[in-house]
């Protein structure tokens, strides 16, 4: 096996050395009703090129390949990938690495690292960025979960129901777990989140998703003033935050702390993961904060340098008592992201928005002209929702056949939403896709 | 020995990304506009972020100059004691990369994802194989929210059989996360101390298991790369009294194909897929934490989970009993894909060799390195051997001094003071993937930088020198951050 490097004689030699007969003997501390009696059942080693051909087959056996158009967004965004970036990020010295504990010889994830809190805080408006933590759904829970830390006294968080329902659902099984109470704050008449009656004052912290699950760009100063009138943490969670590229980001919005997916930002879609949990806070609550953190100081000579620091804060340190039992943090991910927004630049990144926001405009004009309906009218980034003159099913079923997977049925998330249609239109979908949906309607 | 100094040669400068640049660069194509601009209301637009504008060749050189600055396991033997860093397979990046999966979108409708799923599904039942644990959910993220996941677990369990427990049993050599995940689910750890000979008695545990307390939360081998061997007896005790088992899967590397969980008696059990099978680590992630259950159990575990369906696949989220989810869609499933070629690669066989190999490997450096360090625990090691700091305090030197130096000489440092309950520990994981050659050049060097602590203990104190900075000053650091430029 290529991978293991002894050969017999060496095997041989190096019993000899630690005074054993056989390499079972190795394990003879182990009691026999631990062992398994007999080999364990797995399919059969494959060599390299066995193993290429049974994915060869795994590929095949995909309906959607990357060579349908897919207009589904909903957490998961389609945006081109500089092969730069996947040369990059494949290199071995970034690739092989370990967590950064020896700074000297770490450089090169620290300051990567460094960088990547640097733009991911400027890109949301915020003081300081953490490393990454898993994902956007996970880091919505540690941000609620860090503001019921910060208010100390309040068990109660409230979240918009326009947020992504797989985050809530993260939130909830976290929350619970903890013994606290998640509050939904309902989807108002424009597809914004609605305030209204909600008992804010008892919430530790509220949070609010922009642009939300339907692609509506949320009036964030104005929730967050509201929010934090009544004394509650303004947390703002982004499932594609390419959309600060164009729009008021958290900070200049009030939020405390921003945090939500960055797959958007140069990672594949890949089923769903690896992803890359953003999470950034305002300086004063730092101290409070989750998951890693790279700071700059300088070494034995003065010059400048990186560490992981503020470890006070951390597991391995505080055990029990802690911040987050979180470890690792996604860090080839946070790399990506960091070489996205590099190679975008900040001239790139407002171009690529604007491109992202037009092409949605597009899309919701001739939808409309073609007989559609916009469930609502408000400003929406990359998505919009759709409702369909009459049953859409079949005239996405021709589309699909034709390569494009049209938009995602709301059904299963919001009953109220049901035949009602979620379209996501990125940079990558051309004018003319979307002219050959509004012809299959209209057919 | 200067001869075996593989550290040499030119280090390159390379500023901070927006320490260069210049306004109108641009690193990527951008598609041109095909469809006319939309109004967007002026109290919504916003200014975009201040980044620098850079060309590909800026970025292509800036990461370049940054990586050559690191150390991986490609670099050389990587011996981190806990963190299993095994050679990353090429093949397997190149298998993450398949086109039609890391295209894939996860709201896809099943019959549109098979591909996907049949792997997932492949690597549930080869992890359920390696584990005795018939229940998986490769949801987890990384081994800590596995743990988490897993006590999320235990919580249900107790609660469907309606008792109101809140303690859990941790032993001392635990590592930092295990209490952390258990109080996220507000149990609070009880710590039980490791016997003199550095295993859990089966009476520390009996005195504490209690009808208050959850369960045990145990990792086997320990982290002094010990085997727990009364680990069926503890399990029992547990049981009897009504609690679980949680297998902290961290070291799995050790035993893989010789030691059968499921019969140690463990109920829950997470693997970490980014130590034990061989996917890279990334300067940090990402991971992959799998949660392994008896088929008791798998009721509760995480939704959606992938099922056989005739003659395919389907995502099973109807699960009334389930923890809930734990990620926003199917855990980090690029890990999965580098995991599933890896099992693939290995079969029963050679996954069981592994795990020999790497007990060889430590078994070897342990015998080669005991008369020059102080060994903590003379047993039998399993996959990582601990030595304690003993007879350097004699010379004014530290662990930490003679980790740096190995820096000088080219070679990644080993763990170092932890576990907690060895004085100044130095914890060396050699894995299955380091051949004797290697290795004996590596304690070649260790012994003789043990010469140097007693010659010329400068030399250890001022290291490194050799690595592009000296050590730095992390007290600075931590008293007046400097998180963001």
């Amino acid at each position: 096996m290529r991978y293991l490097p002894h050969t017999e004689e060496e095997i041989a030699a190096m019993l000899a050395v630690v005074g054993r007969n056989s390499l079972d003997e190795l394990f003879c501390s182990i009691p026999d009703a631990c062992r398994f009696a007999e080999e364990m059942v797995l399919p059969e080693a494959l060599d390299e090129w066995q193993l290429t051909r049974h994915f060869d087959r795994l590929a095949g056996s995909m309906v959607v390949s990357h060579r349908h158009q897919v207009l589904i967004g909903a957490g998961r965004y389609h945006h081109h990938i500089p092969e730069s970036i996947r040369a990059l990020a494949g290199r071995s010295e970034f690739l092989t690495a370990y967590t950064p504990y020896q700074p000297e010889i770490s450089q090169g994830t620290l300051q990567a690292m460094y960088e990547y809190q640097t733009l991911t805080a400027r890109l949301l408006g915020m003081d300081v960025a953490n490393a990454s933590v898993y994902d956007g759904a996970s880091a919505l829970a540690e941000a609620l979960l860090m503001g019921l830390r910060i208010s100390r006294k309040k068990s109660k968080v409230a979240i918009s129901a326009a947020t992504h329902p797989h985050y809530r659902q993260v939130v909830r099984t976290y929350l619970n777990a903890a013994g606290y109470e998640v509050v939904e704050l309902p989807v108002g008449a424009d597809g914004r989140c609605d305030l209204g009656e909600a008992a804010l004052d008892e919430m530790a912290a509220v949070a609010i998703q922009s642009p939300n699950f339907f692609g509506v760009i949320e009036e964030l100063t104005t929730l967050g003033e509201t929010i934090h009138a009544a004394g509650a943490l303004f947390v703002v969670s982004f499932t594609e935050p390419l959309a600060y590229g164009l729009l008021k980001n958290p900070g200049e919005c009030g939020a405390d702390i921003a945090c939500g997916e960055g797959q958007s930002l140069g990672l594949p879609r890949s089923f769903g993961g690896a992803a890359l949990g953003m999470f950034a806070c305002r300086d004063k609550f730092v101290r409070n904060m989750p998951g890693r953190l790279v700071g700059e100081t300088v070494d034995n000579q003065g010059r400048r340098g990186f560490v992981l620091t503020l470890a006070t804060r951390e597991q391995h340190i505080r055990r029990e008592k802690a911040t987050s039992n979180i470890c690792t943090n996604q860090g080839v991910c946070a790399l990506m992201a960091a070489m996205f927004m590099a190679s975008l630049g900040g001239t790139g990144l407002r171009r690529l928005a604007r491109l992202n926001y037009d092409k949605a405009g597009y899309g919701r004009a001739v939808l409309r002209r073609a007989g559609a309906r916009m469930v609502w009218e408000t400003p929406t980034f990359n998505e919009f929702l759709v409702e369909f003159p009459s049953d859409f099913a079949p005239v996405r079923e021709r589309l699909r056949a034709e390569g494009i997977v049209a938009g995602l049925e709301l059904g299963r998330f919001y009953p109220e939403h049901a035949g009602r249609y979620l379209f996501c239109l990125t940079e990558t979908v051309e004018r003319a896709t979307v002219d050959k949906i509004a012809e299959e309607v209209q057919r | 020995m200067s001869g075996t100094v593989e550290a040499n040669g030119m280090i390159q400068e390379e500023p901070l990304l927006w320490e260069k640049g210049s306004r109108g660069r641009q690193g990527m194509s951008i598609p041109a506009a095909d469809v006319p601009p939309v109004e967007l209301p002026a109290e919504l637009c916003g200014a975009g972020p201040d980044f620098p504008d850079l060309s590909e060749v800026d970025v292509v050189r800036h990461y370049t100059r940054l990586s050559a600055w690191n150390y991986g396991v490609d670099s050389g033997l990587y011996p981190l004691g806990s963190c299993t860093m095994k050679y990353n397979p090429k093949i397997n990046e190149r298998l993450a990369a398949t086109p039609e999966l890391a295209a894939a979108h996860p709201l896809l409708a099943d019959s549109e994802v098979q591909g996907c799923l049949e792997l997932m599904y492949g690597l549930q039942e080869g992890l359920a194989a390696i584990t005795g644990l018939p229940g998986v959910s490769l949801q987890p993220a990384a081994g800590a929210q596995g743990e988490l996941t897993g006590m999320l677990i235990f919580a249900a369990w107790h609660r469907s059989r309606g008792s109101r427990r809140n303690k859990i049993l941790i032993p001392d050599t635990a590592h930092g996360t295990n209490p952390a995940s258990a109080a996220l689910c507000g149990f609070r750890p009880v710590p039980i101390a490791s016997g003199p000979d550095g295993i859990l008695t089966t009476e520390a545990v009996a005195a504490v298991m209690d009808d208050e307390t959850v369960g045990i939360m145990i990792t086997n081998p320990n982290t002094l790369g010990l085997f727990e061997t009364n680990i069926r007896e503890i399990a029992e005790v547990v049981h009897a009294r009504g609690g679980l088992v949680y297998g902290d899967g961290a070291n799995m590397n050790a035993v893989m194909g010789v030691v059968n969980p499921a019969l140690c008696g463990v109920d829950v059990m997470h693997l970490n897929l980014h130590k034990t099978f061989s996917t890279p680590h990334g300067g940090g992630g990402p991971g992959a934490g799998p949660v392994c259950v008896t088929a008791e159990l798998s009721r509760f575990l995480p939704v959606p989970r992938v099922v056989r369906a005739g003659n395919g696949y389907r995502l099973d989220e109807d699960c009334p009993d389930s923890v809930g989810r734990v990620h926003a869609f199917h855990g980090n499933f690029s890990v999965l894909v580098r995991a599933y070629g890896y099992v693939l690669s290995m079969g029963a066989a050679f996954l069981k060799r592994a795990s020999q190999l790497a007990v060889l490997n430590a078994a070897y450096l342990k015998e080669s390195l005991k008369e020059s360090l102080p060994l903590a625990y003379p047993r039998p090691c399993m996959h990582e051997c601990v030595f304690s700091d003993g007879w350097l305090h004699e010379h004014n030197i530290t662990t930490l001094d003679l980790a740096k130096r190995l820096i000088d000489y080219g070679y990644h440092p080993p763990t170092i003071y932890f576990p907690l309950v060895v004085p100044g520990a130095i914890m060396i994981e050699p894995t299955e993937t380091e051949s004797q050659q290697d290795l004996d050049r590596f304690i070649a060097v260790l012994k003789q930088i043990v010469a140097e602590a007693r010659n010329n203990p400068e030399l250890l104190r001022q290291a490194p020198t050799r690595a592009k900075l000296g050590r730095l000053d992390e007290t600075r650091a931590a008293r007046q951050p400097c998180l963001c430029g």
